[in-house]
């Protein structure tokens, strides 16, 4: 069993924006019920403990908690390399300044859209982008490394080559540019987002341009949509393999999005070590290894590569989690997967909202 | 020249697995004994030539011998990302 390198911290799932593609569960878990500093901090320490190098600091938007420096300082103090993944529309100078004070490593600020109109449909809030705008300039003043975090689709991949841009003039040293992957909120937005063939095309070849044009000022990271893919993302780097998630409610995941199977039981740090939620709970050995797996994937010479893709779409496809993921070309449920592609087009969103 | 590290970057003890990692942003790499010596010496006051005096005092070689490893290895860890100077 390998130990774990990072840990997802989803701190709340508070949120200005209301994204038609947020990762966050369809279901999501009220501030009442949030993990507070304290536990927060030891689950900083436990993950540490065990093996992890870096904490992302994720949401919802994590500076939507009052406690947010006190959170990034003792990610901090237990040794973590320390990522802020943020909306941006709730920074100011101070709250940048004491954030860097508390040993804040690295700021990754999402975008939208490249064009305010555009950014303000999709992400479902009023002034949103020259807020994120403002917020890049006071990280890079702060002398904090800065990656944009473009969140690509149907209804904005023409702007591809303007994000860029964008980067470039926002001071982002890198660029992570990222097809929507579809569970909950985006699996329930599927029709409206899902890009063509002919668009995702464009959109490799205008990064591929891009990455050759600004070699040495930004890298740009791409994460493929695999609708389009013959062979499956190798999901999380393998079940329970290199990444643990704890979610606003304490419940620890080997994905963010793995609450989206039915049927599990996820661990919670309040009542159990992050060690023993790896070690030993049913959730992380039960898609641990290739031991599971079942034809096509048993045996199959990519298992060790792929590891059979992501469980959880899976489980959204096709209703069985232990099935080959349809993304891959080997998988008897292709079929699924190209319908949804030959059924989107819708541009109605339904946006992210409490229950 | 005063190498640095960039900002973003730092060198860690991973306890866990008994290795030193150079942390950086969205990736982390794994240096070798000889530039994880070079990188011990950053500290964003030393300059070249003290670190050359330094290591070469350290392990007992010639001058010259270190001066162009480190030279190398600086240039190498700047490439990177993980210096700048």
């Amino acid at each position: 069993m390998n130990a774990p390198l990072a840990l997802l911290a989803e701190l709340t799932h508070r949120c200005p924006l209301r994204c038609p593609y947020c990762s966050n569960p369809v279901e999501l878990t009220r501030a009442s019920e949030e993990l507070a500093t304290g536990e927060w901090a030891r689950v900083f320490r436990e993950a540490a403990e065990i093996g992890c190098l870096q904490v992302h600091l994720s949401g919802g938007e994590p500076t939507a908690r009052r406690d947010i420096v006190e959170i990034t300082a003792a990610a901090r103090a237990a040794g973590l390399y320390t990522n802020l993944i943020t909306a941006g529309v709730l920074l100011d100078a101070a709250l940048v300044a004491r954030l860097q004070a508390a040993g804040l490593d690295h700021v990754q600020l999402s975008v939208q859209d490249a064009d305010a109109a555009g950014a303000e449909r999709i992400g479902g809030m009023r002034g949103a982008h020259a807020r994120k705008e403002a917020a890049a300039r006071l990280v890079r003043d702060a002398g904090l490394p800065l990656t944009l975090n473009a969140v690509v689709h149907r209804q904005n991949l023409h702007s591809l080559p303007r994000l860029v841009e964008i980067a470039l003039e926002w001071g982002a040293a890198r660029l992570e540019v990222a097809h929507v992957q579809y569970y909950g909120w985006a699996l329930a937005n599927r029709d409206a987002l899902l890009p063509t063939r002919a668009q995702l095309d464009e959109a490799t070849r205008t990064v591929q341009a891009a990455r050759d044009a600004h070699r040495g000022r930004l890298v740009i990271d791409y994460v493929v949509p695999d609708y389009h893919a013959a062979r499956p993302k190798a999901c999380m780097g393998g079940w329970g393999n290199r990444f643990l998630a704890v979610a606003p409610s304490g419940r620890i995941l080997p994905c963010h999005a793995a609450e989206s199977i039915a049927g599990m039981a996820f661990p919670n740090v309040r009542e159990t070590s992050l060690r023993a939620a790896w070690e030993d709970s049913d959730a992380f050995n039960r898609f641990r290894g290739t031991g599971w797996m079942r034809e096509p994937c048993r045996g199959c010479e990519h298992a060790e590569r792929d590891w059979g893709g992501c469980r959880c779409q899976a489980f959204a496809l096709t209703g069985d989690a232990a099935a080959t993921d349809p993304a891959c070309a080997l998988s008897p449920d292709r079929a699924l997967l190209l319908a949804a592609v030959a059924e989107a087009g819708t541009t109605e969103f339904r946006y992210r909202e409490f229950g | 020249m005063t190498p640095r590290f960039a900002a973003g970057v730092r060198l860690h003890h991973d306890v866990a697995r008994g290795r030193w990692v150079v942390m950086a942003p969205e990736r982390m790499f794994v240096p070798d004994e000889t530039a994880l010596e070079v990188l011990r010496m950053v500290d964003g006051a030393r300059d070249l030539d003290a670190i050359i005096d330094a290591l070469a005092e350290k392990f007992d070689a010639p001058r010259e011998v270190i001066a162009g490893d480190v030279r190398a290895l600086l240039d190498d860890l700047v490439v990177r990302g993980a210096l700048v100077t």
